[in-house]
């Protein structure tokens, strides 16, 4: 009634993008910004250090977690597909087995940590590669305990059955952010743990 | 005004539309206060974007003034070496952070929403908390004044210059709390920015009204749609930078630190990888508002709606290239001075195209010279110079000699000013009549117009001579030896022009919002969206959802024998 | 008198004067006024850039005058013109043309910046270190194995008598940036790296600059003198330096014919904190803090050029150096006025 008058309005429904799934895009290109500075000041300060230790002598290769995180990814595309198609069960089993492999995860960097700062005496101050270690995968794993926690919120809903499956679009952006945590974990793994050592 | 047009019934837009706004009465004092702190409305916080960078445009007009004091003669004493370098720091932080991208995210946030028929943005909640973490950000750098601690010691707010290289921030160089408040104070607008950036790609993408396909979105939100995209990419690395100063400062990290093998360098290219492409957020929303004032003023369709489009893709793209050619002088080899002086000089395709385009427009028009218009041309005339001297200074061999000096100061003042503030006081007059009712006064608009004008070119046409004479920026006094005295008296004499435009600008909008001639919902007799709604807008925008046809929707209902569709 | 410098500066500017002659007799530091190769190549990339930009601008404001004055609203006309909404003609017309000009600048741009910055360095060229440092210069000599400050001495490279200054630049600290107008564009000295660049001054001279690069709160105290000097007076200039270096050694060793005065300002320079950061060849001051002294009587300047170098003024500095330069890293010893008249007279000792 108070519209424009037109002559031809089309009558194919008008359909725009989610606008979950374009403010995550967004923000993972935002983030992605963020994470390819801290690459590019690890690439660039390899081997410049002047004093050890060197990434050579005190880094291995952390398997278990790369494994967990990477298989996480694939969980949560079987739980996002279960919350389409109304499985709530299904669902839940799937969404908490994500969280328990990005848990396992954490907990290997953790591990990682400890024995760099405690038994190596490595930290962040001690060199260049010290700073720009810590740093890069730190980041990477805050975004994990973010991921973790956001998935934690939903994992507390679904157990209280308040997660339906009109929910599934938002789950999608979810899923949608720690694919990316993943996807950069393969960067940060290239980079730190092939090429730096 | 425009408002005599006869024959369409604007005054209540779109015929049905309520012409009666609903009047919300004033509550208390607290409570409008608290109404304007808890809003998550886009209008509402757009004017709120819109006043907090004009607050601080005067502030930092403030401070050039004073440094343009400074240097109006050589061996001044009017500030010490330690303040006039906080001011020259203060005023480049504050304009580029404070006023630029607020004042152009506020104008994003009040018209995008309503020029492309929607009730709000897609996230209001992200959009006030954007607001209020930048809002945050500004208090916090400029609570440095009482808070920090300076180089020597003795003062406070940062003074190591807007681009603040490494290692002269360094602990070992920067003792106190300064560079903290710089750098802190920056993340957290810097998130405000990456808040909002996302805000307005997903309004643009995802809450456009039925029939508005992406060739018919109006060029505004299309360019700010790029600059969002922008922002994304530039802001970012910036807020990685800031961080590792941090890791720097508070945990010993060597990011910067040259003594342990780091490299000052490193801090050039990612602070110039946001620095150079934030020239781009700045000036697209200022090419934003020509594309919309120049038509209406000039009663012609825009000039190339496509080419216009690419255009600032392009530049976002290019934008993303050439930060090093801030580095002509650092030591590049002379294979990265060529490739950062070639792709450099690409970015002048297509901000060609734009100026020509904006020609094109004009060209076989009916010109009104209404003040937005006239700010618009000189906009125009003044965009042309600063991006010849922009091209210039990417001939890397001529930069050794301009680099740094006050020819660079003077061409991005250029920008700055010449095209940035000028199509923000366009815009301001243009849809100050939207946001408040109210028009701004025309007799008032014309002295500001001519004085800024004036007091601009004296200014900033004579700023670039003492450039090539050899005087460096950044400089708090001169020998007399040197034949810069002169020159510098005229510049900081055209600065103070500039000052009195900007309060008699500044009474205008405060005596036009109590006394100003009331406008009516379209008084310039324009096309988009927004001047279909009463002004000032309802809270709910549009009564019922607009359906358009073309990029011109009240040109189309003006002109029903002539629709634009079948041309687009 | 004064208003006559900016005047002809302004024509200078305007790129219709490109005369090096035409004031040579005062120091200058118009990049317009180049002597010496690498600021001359740029000077004329300079004025053939600036001619093209002129015609762009001349023509693309015609072009808009004209529109505005054309097509301005009548009175009274209400009707709308014409809509035209674009030309894919028109639009490729006005992309090709600019690149075609942007070709033509890259290319006049290449071929200047290859040919300066990757210049070989001649056998004959005289080699310089330059060290920045918050906020004075400090100069080596590799080759003649001397060190000064702030004032910079090299010899004229015309003619067959070529005989260019190749630097060598690095930093203390922070960043700072070399740059003499007359002679080359600037180049930044950065800590952890050593950039290159030449100059080959083809007149004798004073030639004035100063830091380029903003480098805390005295760089607009940064400044820098370079003395071309004629083949001889460069000779003479480095064997006064390199004798004065060993008079001094010789002194220091025994035989006390200096004033008395002043070795017992020796003595006294000695046991303050003055030789952690200055060096003064051949005795126990070896700081690097602060400038070389050794030759401190052969500068015309004090402080980077802040203040005149004379005995009054060497005095006030030691006495208390914010005097003339706030923010000084050189802080005010408290020394009582006999000590403060012994160590000048033994720093005016230093030839």
């Amino acid at each position: 009634m108070s519209t424009i008058p037109l002559q031809h309005v089309e009558n194919e429904p008008w359909r725009l993008p989610s606008r979950g799934v374009v403010a995550m895009a967004s923000l993972i290109t935002a983030e992605s910004a963020i994470f390819t500075i801290f690459v590019a000041a690890y690439l660039y300060y390899l081997g410049r250090d002047v004093v050890g230790p060197t990434p050579r002598e005190v880094l291995e290769i952390p398997i278990l977690g790369t494994v967990c995180l990477l298989s996480s990814s694939f969980f949560i595309v079987l739980a996002e597909h279960a919350i389409t198609h109304a499985r709530m069960k299904a669902f839940t089993l799937w969404w908490s087995v994500t969280i328990l492999l990005g848990a396992i995860f954490l907990g290997d960097t953790a591990r990682e940590w400890y024995k760099l700062i405690v038994h190596v005496h490595l930290t962040i101050s001690t060199n260049l590669f010290g700073t720009t270690f810590y740093s890069l995968v730190g980041l990477h794993a805050s975004h994990v305990i973010i991921g973790l926690l956001m998935m934690l919120v939903v994992f507390a809903f679904a157990l209280t059955g308040k997660v339906e499956p009109a929910h599934a679009e938002r789950v999608k952006v979810l899923a949608l952010y720690w694919h990316f945590v993943d996807a950069v974990w393969v960067v940060v793994f290239t980079v730190v743990y092939l090429i730096g050592r | 005004m425009g408002t005599d047009t006869p024959g369409i019934p604007i005054g209540g837009g779109i015929e049905g539309l309520d012409r009666t706004r609903p009047h919300t009465t004033r509550g208390t004092y607290l409570e409008v206060v608290h109404s304007w702190v808890v809003t998550v409305d886009h209008k509402k916080l757009g004017i709120l974007y819109i006043s907090y960078a004009l607050i601080f445009l005067l502030v930092a007009g403030v401070e050039a003034l004073l440094i343009r004091i400074q240097l109006s003669i050589p061996h001044n004493t009017f500030v010490s070496a330690a303040s006039f370098n906080r001011l020259f720091t203060m005023h480049g932080t504050t304009m580029v952070f404070l006023v630029g991208m607020p004042i152009l995210f506020g104008f994003g946030n009040y018209l995008i929403p309503l020029m492309i028929g929607a009730r709000d943005m897609a996230f209001p909640r992200l959009n006030a908390f954007s607001f209020w973490i930048s809002a945050f950000g500004g208090i916090l750098l400029y609570y440095s004044f009482i808070g920090g601690v300076g180089l020597s010691g003795t003062g406070s707010a940062p003074d190591v210059a807007w681009f603040a290289y490494a290692p002269l921030t360094e602990k070992a160089f920067s003792p106190g709390h300064t560079v903290d408040y710089w750098a802190v104070s920056l993340i957290a607008s810097g998130i405000g920015s990456i808040g909002t950036a996302i805000n307005i790609l997903a309004t643009v993408f995802c809450m456009r009204c039925k029939g508005m396909t992406l060739m018919r979105i109006p060029l505004l939100p299309w360019l700010y749609a790029v600059v969002s995209f922008i922002v994304l990419v530039a802001v970012s690395p910036l807020t990685a930078a800031q961080a590792m100063l941090m890791i720097d400062r508070y945990l010993g990290g060597h990011f910067f630190d040259t003594q342990a093998g780091g490299s000052a360098i490193l801090w050039a290219h990612f602070f110039w990888i946001f620095g150079h492409p934030e020239v781009y957020v700045l000036v697209l929303p200022a090419f934003a508002f020509a594309n919309e004032i120049i038509p209406v003023f000039s009663r012609k369709a825009i000039f190339g709606y496509p080419a216009m489009v690419a255009a600032s893709v392009a530049i976002a793209f290019i934008s993303l290239g050439v930060w090093a050619h801030h580095m002509f002088t650092i030591g590049m080899t002379s294979f990265g001075n060529a490739f950062f002086t070639l792709s450099t000089m690409l970015v002048s395709i297509p901000t060609g195209i734009k100026t020509f385009n904006w020609l094109a427009t004009i060209w076989g028009g009916k010109i009104r010279f209404e003040t937005p218009m006239l700010f618009s041309i000189a906009f125009i005339f003044q965009f042309v110079i600063a991006g010849l001297t922009g091209i210039m200074l990417s001939i890397s061999a001529w930069n050794w000699q301009t680099h740094n000096s006050y020819f660079v100061v003077a061409h991005f003042h250029y920008v700055l000013v010449g095209a940035i503030v000028f199509m923000i006081f366009a815009a301001l007059y243009y849809w100050y009549p939207k946001i408040t009712g109210r028009m701004l006064d025309d007799r008032l608009g014309k002295w500001h117009f001519w004085l800024m004008v004036i007091g601009f070119h004296i200014t900033f046409d004579t700023m670039h001579i003492p450039g090539l004479l050899g005087m460096p920026r950044q400089i708090y006094t001169y020998e007399a030896d040197r034949g810069w005295g002169t020159l510098n008296m005229i510049v900081s004499a055209g600065g103070f022009i500039q000052a009195i435009a900007v309060l008699i600008f500044v009474y205008n909008m405060v005596h036009s919002y109590f006394r100003g001639e009331t406008a009516g919902a379209d008084p310039w007799d324009a096309w988009t969206l927004e001047w279909s709604v009463p002004s000032p807008p309802p809270v709910y925008n549009f009564a019922s959802d607009p359906v358009v046809s073309s990029r011109r929707p009240l040109w189309d209902l003006k002109h029903p024998e002539d629709q634009d569709a079948p041309y687009e | 008198m004064k208003s006559r410098v900016p005047l002809r500066d302004l024509v200078a500017a305007a790129g219709i004067l490109d005369s090096c002659a035409a004031w040579a007799a005062t120091p200058s530091t118009s990049t317009f006024s180049h002597i010496s190769t690498p600021a001359g190549e740029v000077n004329d990339l300079s004025l053939f850039v600036l001619t093209i930009s002129a015609g762009i601008f001349l023509g693309v404001s015609a072009l808009l005058v004209y529109a505005l004055f054309r097509f301005r609203a009548r009175p009274g006309d209400t009707t709308e013109p014409p809509q035209v909404f674009g030309s894919v003609q028109i639009e490729l017309a006005w992309t090709i043309i600019p690149i075609l000009i942007i070709v033509m600048l890259f290319l006049g741009t290449a071929r200047v910046l290859f040919s300066v910055q990757d210049a070989r360095r001649p056998a004959s060229a005289v080699d310089v270190t330059v060290v920045g440092h918050q906020f004075w210069w400090e100069f080596h000599y590799p080759q003649y194995n001397i060190v000064t400050a702030n004032e910079l001495h090299v010899p004229v490279s015309a003619g067959a008598s070529a005989r260019p200054t190749f630097m060598k630049l690095t930093s203390a600290d922070v960043i700072h940036s070399f740059w003499v107008p007359q002679l080359a564009g600037k180049t930044d000295l950065l800590p952890n790296r050593v950039n290159e660049m030449w100059i080959d001054p083809q007149r004798t001279g004073l030639y004035l600059g100063q830091c380029a690069q903003f480098c805390g709160m005295q760089h607009a105290k940064m400044l820098l003198r370079v003395y071309v000097d004629s083949p001889e007076g460069f000779q003479q200039w480095i064997a006064q330096q390199q004798k004065a270096q060993a008079e001094i050694a010789a002194d220091a060793s025994g035989a006390a014919s200096a004033p008395i005065n002043a070795h017992d300002g020796q003595v006294v320079f000695e046991h303050q904190a003055c030789i952690n950061c200055h060096t003064v060849a051949g005795t126990a001051a070896n700081g690097r803090f602060g400038p070389d002294l050794t030759h401190l009587m052969s500068r015309e300047t004090l402080a980077a050029g802040a203040t005149p170098n004379t005995p009054e003024n060497l005095r006030a500095w030691i006495d208390d150096p914010n005097i003339f330069k706030p923010g000084s890293l050189m802080p005010a010893m408290h020394l009582t006025g006999r000590q403060n008249d012994q160590i000048t007279a033994y720093l005016l000792t230093l030839k």
